[in-house]
Order: structure tokens, then sequence, then C-alpha cells
């Protein structure tokens, strides 16, 4: 009946049973809170069930929210072990429990924090600046996102049941395989990734539909504004290599679930195969998050400095050039396993050639900004962290990129070091970015702007001071994962910076959470009722804030690039004529299809195969149905998309 | 209306991207084939287990199930439910009688130890044509879910699904292909 569950299952030791008590604690909480406040129904009709892209990205930003807290708290426990840990102090994780949170800590933050706030910031912005009502298939939009939430989920249960993996955030085999990680926790991890991956692949298609399809009239494609181009790019990255994903982990997981021998260590199984496929997906995977951070800063970096971006034309071109040449790389990622100094060779050459592009981005933000009037409000803050610390990253990322300065290197904390500076100084800093822009577009009314700033000061302050160390101690040879070090290695002061570091970080997030709160409790006094809260260039603008369920009551005829910079300075009104307007339904299958999804991951981790066999059923009875329904939709008439307007825009004559 | 036509390109193209998509999926198992398939462990070569004229009579099945799927798309013009329901049925029993025959050479081959936990090679192998033929399961779902459809609601409302579904299955029939050439006709002149 419970496979291979059992109450062993339950018994964690003194530290785990704190994040295991945290987890049963929060749940249990919303879960009074919901029944207290009579909220379930609310919950099930506003929410769990809907299909209105913004409000799918508010619960990616929601969900990506919660796992960031989690990761943070990760990385905090990481550091503060490497603080105590060196010579007679052990620390206060074990290793086993040191490789979970090292493990869950990297799948966490790329998966569902990274690939969360890329979603949510895609859900929010692409309808809305292509001058479209939804994305071109928005059931399949809340498919997506429910699959996105069993994955995280399931990564949260492994606290509570069981364990998480402990063989990294890739999990190589052998070391992978069932002869050496026997336990139920690279179960956890390989379905967690591969349900939210399958997620992930639906968006990309349906965004990638949604930009080719959905644009308003008049918007060819060298009209799209730059963030459409970078989403672009990335969904088409998506496409192509989260498949590798799907295949890579499924044969993973017919190796440990049905004795195969893709990449175990005997019977003519090829571990350095898996290596070699994961990066395949995996440097891609890099661009994918890093691409639409691009087009926030095109973004925020045109409105800010009150000019048209410099280099349009280059722009499309450099992202056009990266999403191409992000296949070509992806052995750097092992130069020391073996491939002989030729391929070497070419993989460092290509690496370096493929930062060409991204430079050419740098400079043209640069002469975007050259000579015009700057405000130097949140959003830029966090565009100027992330020029400094990305040119940090990709100067060591070229180091790197020489096969045989990569060999002192090697999975040592320089590379750690490297790919935070990227990842968190490039991805998070241009997904903060863009929250704070497009955040009156969604909720209506602005962030607090003071508490912004403070928080990015220790953010950034705390970022240096975290990672700084790292590149040194990676030069003096500490290697990454260490969970204990000999003292004569004279490491301790420098991890003793760094987990200071990662607690000015902590402060900055505490910051952030507190704008919010305070945001929210002040939101009278920002409003925004013009819908246009910076003096924005591009159609999201043009609509009220937050935008009306059916976004827009006239569909946009685009004439020029920064369509609506044009409109203000043409200063055209015409009175609108109002149409009819159909208007996806609410459907609660996709969070069907999710749960299902998350049961029958669970029955194959825990080896009970009839749950599995019984939730693939529903799931695939629920799809059938769906498919074949044809009334979808359901009509916003004329009269009432008035009425919403008129109420919507009291200044507009 | 013109909502609908649109709606048609929409999900075509949509449904264009999703089978590049599983091309990639493919392209990733031929992949893993080509690296393992002499990866036996000392068991007998992949090309001695293979009986050429039973595979050529799943692919003639197979291909012949494709030219019924088109016939029954090009007759939605005619608009005689009869006969696009006849010639899907028939696409449906080729279908089948085609995963019988994989499955029943499946059972053989475990029979004679020769499954897919004998080795390396015998894992992708069974992977590689096993995922094919559930992608073939799969159709025969969507297929007979359009024959209920038509039969309930008439032609105009299954005409877009039925197109996709077509499109889908000569996808697997090109797929096929490959697996034939690349597993079988070079495992059978090894
Ligand atoms: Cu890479």
């Amino acid at each position: 009946m419970f496979g291979r569950l059992t109450v062993e299952a339950f018994k964690h030791d003194f530290v785990a049973m704190g994040g295991a008590l945290t987890m049963v604690l929060v749940a249990f909480g919303i879960v009074a809170a919901l029944t207290y406040y009579k909220k379930w129904g609310w919950l099930w009709r506003e929410w769990l069930t809907t299909t209105d892209h913004k409000k799918i990205g508010k619960m990616y930003l929601y969900a990506s929210i919660v796992m960031l807290l989690k990761g943070v708290a990760d990385a905090g426990m990481l550091r503060a072990q490497q603080a105590l840990a060196s010579g007679a102090g052990n620390g206060y994780l074990s290793s086993e429990h040191f490789q979970q949170i090292f493990s869950a800590h990297g799948t966490t933050m790329i998966f569902f924090v990274a690939m969360g706030l890329m979603f949510a910031l895609i859900n929010f912005v692409l309808p809305l600046q292509i001058g479209a009502r939804d994305v071109a298939f928005p059931f399949m939009n809340a498919v997506s996102f429910w699959l996105f939430v069993a994955g995280a989920l399931l990564v949260n249960t492994s606290l509570v049941i069981g364990e998480f993996g402990a063989a990294g955030w890739l999990a190589y085999p052998p070391l992978s395989e069932l002869a050496y990680s026997p336990g139920p926790g690279i179960d956890y991890w390989l379905w967690s990734i591969q349900i939210a991956g399958i997620g992930s692949l639906l968006s990309g298609i349906n965004f990638t539909t949604t930009i080719l399809k959905l644009r308003a009239k008049g918007m060819t494609m060298m009209k799209m504004p730059v963030f459409v181009w970078s989403v672009l790019g990335s969904m088409l990255l998506v496409i192509a290599t989260f498949p590798i994903l799907t295949a890579t982990l499924l044969m993973l997981s017919l190796d440990r679930l049905a004795g195969m021998h893709f990449f175990t260590s005997a019977f003519g199984g090829d571990p350095m195969m898996y290596i070699n496929l994961i990066w395949a997906w995996g440097h891609p995977e890099v661009y994918i998050l890093i691409l639409p951070a691009f087009g926030i800063f095109s973004e925020v970096v045109a409105t800010f400095s009150r000019k048209r971006l410099f280099g349009y034309t280059s722009m499309v071109w450099a992202i056009g050039v990266i999403t191409v040449l992000s296949f070509t790389v992806w052995l750097h990622h092992f130069f020391t396993m073996g491939a002989g100094g030729n391929v070497n060779a070419v993989f460092g050459i290509m690496t370096m050639i493929i930062s060409v592009p991204t430079g050419v981005k740098v400079f043209n933000w640069l002469f975007t900004m050259y000579k015009g009037r700057i405000s130097r409000m949140t959003p830029m803050l966090w565009f100027m962290g992330f020029l400094l610390s990305f040119t940090i990253g990709g100067v060591t990322g070229v180091l790197m990129a020489v096969p045989a300065i990569d060999f002192q290197v090697h999975n040592s904390l320089f590379l750690v070091a490297h790919f935070h500076n990227m990842v968190i100084g490039g991805v998070v800093f241009g997904y903060f970015c863009g929250l704070i822009y497009w955040f009156p577009k969604v909720f209506g009314y602005k962030l607090n702007e003071k508490l912004g700033r403070y928080a990015y000061w220790f953010w950034i302050l705390g970022f240096f001071f975290a990672f700084a160390p790292l590149y040194v101690l990676g030069i003096m040879g500490a290697t990454r994962r260490l969970d204990h070090y000999d003292a004569s290695m004279g490491w301790q002061q420098l991890f003793i910076v760094a987990a200071g570091g990662v607690g000015l970080i902590l402060v900055g997030v505490l910051l952030q959470v507190l704008q919010v709160v305070v945001s929210i409790v002040n939101r009278r006094k920002n409003l925004d009722k013009t819908g246009d809260a910076w003096g924005g260039r591009t159609l999201e603008w043009s609509i009220p804030s937050p935008a009306p369920i059916y976004n827009f009551a006239v569909l946009p005829v685009v004439k020029s690039r920064d369509d609506f910079w044009r409109m203000k300075e043409e200063g055209t009104t015409v009175k609108p004529k109002y149409e009819d307007i159909l208007v996806p339904k609410n459907s609660g299958k996709s969070f069907v299809i999710g749960a299902a999804a998350f049961m029958f991951a669970f029955g194959l981790i825990w080896h009970m195969w009839w749950l599995a066999c019984l939730t693939a059923v529903v799931a695939i009875v629920v799809l059938t149905v769906r498919l074949s329904d044809d009334e979808t939709e359901y009509v916003i008439t004329a009269k009432e998309v008035e009425r919403i307007e008129k109420s919507r825009r009291p200044h507009a004559a | 209306m013109q909502h609908k036509i649109h709606d048609a390109q929409k999900n075509s193209l949509g449904f264009w991207i999703y089978l590049m998509s599983d091309c990639m999926l493919f392209a990733t198992l031929f992949a893993a084939f080509a690296v393992l398939r002499n990866n036996t462990f000392g068991d007998v070569s992949l090309g001695s287990l293979v009986n050429g004229g039973y595979v050529l009579t799943q692919t003639i099945l197979l291909l012949f199930s494709s030219y019924t799927a088109s016939v029954a798309v090009s007759n939605i013009v005619t608009g005689s439910l009869k006969k696009v329901i006849f010639w899907l049925s028939a696409t449906m029993a080729l279908g089948i009688s085609f995963l019988v025959m994989e499955i029943n050479e499946f059972t053989q081959l475990v029979h004679e130890g020769h499954g897919w936990q004998a080795n390396a090679a015998m894992s992708s192998f069974f992977t590689l044509v096993g995922t094919h033929g559930l992608h073939i399961a799969v159709g025969l779902i969507w297929a007979g879910t359009l024959v209920w459809l038509a039969n309930r609601r008439g032609l105009a409302k299954v005409e877009n699904k039925l197109k996709l579904f077509s499109m889908y299955w000569h996808f697997l029939d090109v797929v096929w292909i490959c697996i034939f050439t690349v597993v079988y006709l070079r495992g059978l002149m090894s």
C-alpha cells in the first residue's frame, strides 16, 4: 500500500527536524487561516481556477518568493557551517545533511526561483507589450503554473517525508544511481524538476506562439519591444533544450526505477553521456534566464534615460546570436574530464566568442544613458549594480574559458563565485529591477522608494562581501561543497567574511519584505492613477493600472517602435469604439492536472505503483475531457467594457 | 467567425512548435542509442536479435496507417461523416496492429533474456523504441476520442482537431522511419 514509505521517513536529526517543523507549521497555518476566514471558495474561484495571465503571473511571483526565502535560508546554513567547521570545530550539520542542503539550494534557486520569477514577469508583461488580450493558450498557461507548483511542493515535501538528493543540483551519475544513492532523495530531485521542466516546456510553446501570432496590428517583428525579443530568444531555447532535460531525466529515472543501464558504472552504462546531455541543456538554461533580464534592462534604461534605446537592431542581433551560440559551449563545464586538448580549445574559443554580443549589449545600454536625462530610481540602481557585478562575472568567466586556467580552478570556489556573479548579479538583479518597474502595472501602486534603496544597498554590499572572498578562496585551492577543512589551510577568516556577506543579503531580503508590507499599507499614497507610472514608452503603459481583465478595451494599431511614446507625442485622442470581447473561462482542470502530477511523482518516489497509475489515468482523462471542450470562453459585452473603462479612466475624456 | 479561424492558425502553429520540441526529445534518445548501441557488456549484439521481415511488416503497417489518416482528412471536404470515421477507424486498426507487434517483440526479447536490464545497449533500444510506441498509444486514444466527438458533434467541430492529429501521426511515421533505419537496418547490416 505505502511502497517503501515507512515511519522511518518521518524521523530526522535535530536540525533537519527544525526544517520539517517549519514546513508543517507553515502549511498548517495557511490551512487554518483559510478555514477561519472562510476563504476557500474565494481561493478556488479567484485564483486556483484562473486562466488570466495577470493572475497566473502573480501566483508565480508568490510561489517564487516563498522558494526564494527557502533558498536564502539554505545559503545561510551552508555558509554558517563553513564558517564554523575548521580544524577541531565540526559545525552543526552532518555531512549528509550539508550535501542535501547544497543540492536543494541550487535546485531551488534555478528551477523554482529564477524560472518562477522569469515566468511571473513574462506573464505580467509580454501580452501587454504586444497589445494582446491574453496568451495564445490560457488554459495551458495555467497547467504550466500548476506543474511548477507541483515541482516546488515536491522539494518542500522532501523536508518532511524522507530526504532530498545529496548529489548536487545536477546529480551526476554514477553517484546519483541506485547503487550509491538508494534512498528517495534523488527521486525527489528527479521528479520535482522533471515535472516543473515539462511545465516550462509548455510555457515555451505558449509564449512563442503568443509572440508570433497575437501581436497587435502593425507591430512587425522589428517594431517589437526588446523585452519581447529577449523573451522570444529565451523561449526558443526552452523549446529546443528542455526536451533534452526531459529525456535525460527520463533515462536516469529508468535507471533507478526499471534497472536500466544508461549511466551506471557497470553493464556498459556511460556516466559521461549524462554530463554531456545535462550541460547541453544546462548551458542554454543560463541564457534562458539571462536573456529576459537583458530585455528588462533595455526597457528600464530607455525609460529612465528618457531616450529611445540606442542600437535597437544590434540589440536584436545580439539576442539572436546569443540564442544560437549558447548551444556551442556546453563542454566548458567539464574541460577536465578528458575531452583532449583540441576539443577543449574549440569550446574555449566559442565561450570567449559568446561574450562579444553580450558586450555589445552593455555598450548599447551605456550609449542609451549617454546624454540622457537619467533618473536614479531603484530600477536604475539595480541596473548599475548589475553592470558592475556582471562585468566582474563576465571577466572571470572568460578567464575560465581558457582551459589551462580552468584546470586550476575547476570545481573550486572561484567557479562558485563566478556563476553567482552571473546568476545573482545578472538574473536576480535583472528580475528585481523588472519587478519594481512593472509593479505599478500589476498591482496599481508603486513600491516604497526609500526602503527599496536600503534593500538594494544591503544586497549589493552583502553580495560583494559574500562572493569576493570566494574568488580568493578558490585561488587558494578551496574546492566547492566542503563541509569541513583543516585549520592549517588558513581559510576560516575568509569563510567568516563570506558568511557575514550572506547575513547582509539576508537583511536586504528582510528589507524587501518590509518594503512590500509598507507599500501595501501606504498604497493610497502611491496609486498609479494614469496607468503610466514612469513615463513609459511601450504599450503596457497605455492601459489603466492594474490592467483590466481584457487588457485592451480597443486593440491598438501600432505605427512605430515605442508606440506609446509616439501616441503621447502626437497626442491623438479618438473616441474609442467598444466591442464584445471574448475572455477565457476559469477552469479547475489545470489545478487537478497539477495535483495529479504531484501525486504521480510522489507515488513513483515511494514506489506506490497503484498511486502513480491511478493519478496518471486521472490526468489523461481530465486532459482529454478538456481538449474535447469547445466552449472555453465567455463574452464581455461592449456595454460592460464601456462601463469598466469609464470607471477605470476617470480622467480620460 | 473571424475569431475561430484565428484560433485554428494559432493552434496549428503551437502544435508545430510542440512537434519540434518532440523532435529534440527523440534526437536525445537517438543520440543515447548511438552512444550505447555497442555497449552490450559481453552479450550478443543488437543486430543478431533483429528479425528483418517482422520489422518490415511493422513499417508497412505504420506507413499504410499514415495513408489512411490523410485520406480521412481529405474526406472532410466531402462532408461525409461516414467516410471520415471509416478511414479514421482504419488508421486506428493499423496503429493497434503495429503496437501489438511491438509489444510482442518486446515480450519475446525479455523472455529470451535480452530485456532492458541486460545491458546499456538494450536499455537504450527499449527506451527509444518504447517512447515511440508510447506516442503511438497516445495517438490511438486521441483518434478514438475524435471518432466519438465526430459522431456526437458533427464534422465541422472536429475538423481542426483532425488536422492536428494527422500532423502528429505523420510525424510519428517519420520518427519510425528513422528508428527503422538507425536501429534495425543498421543492426542488420553490422
Ligand atoms: Cu556554460
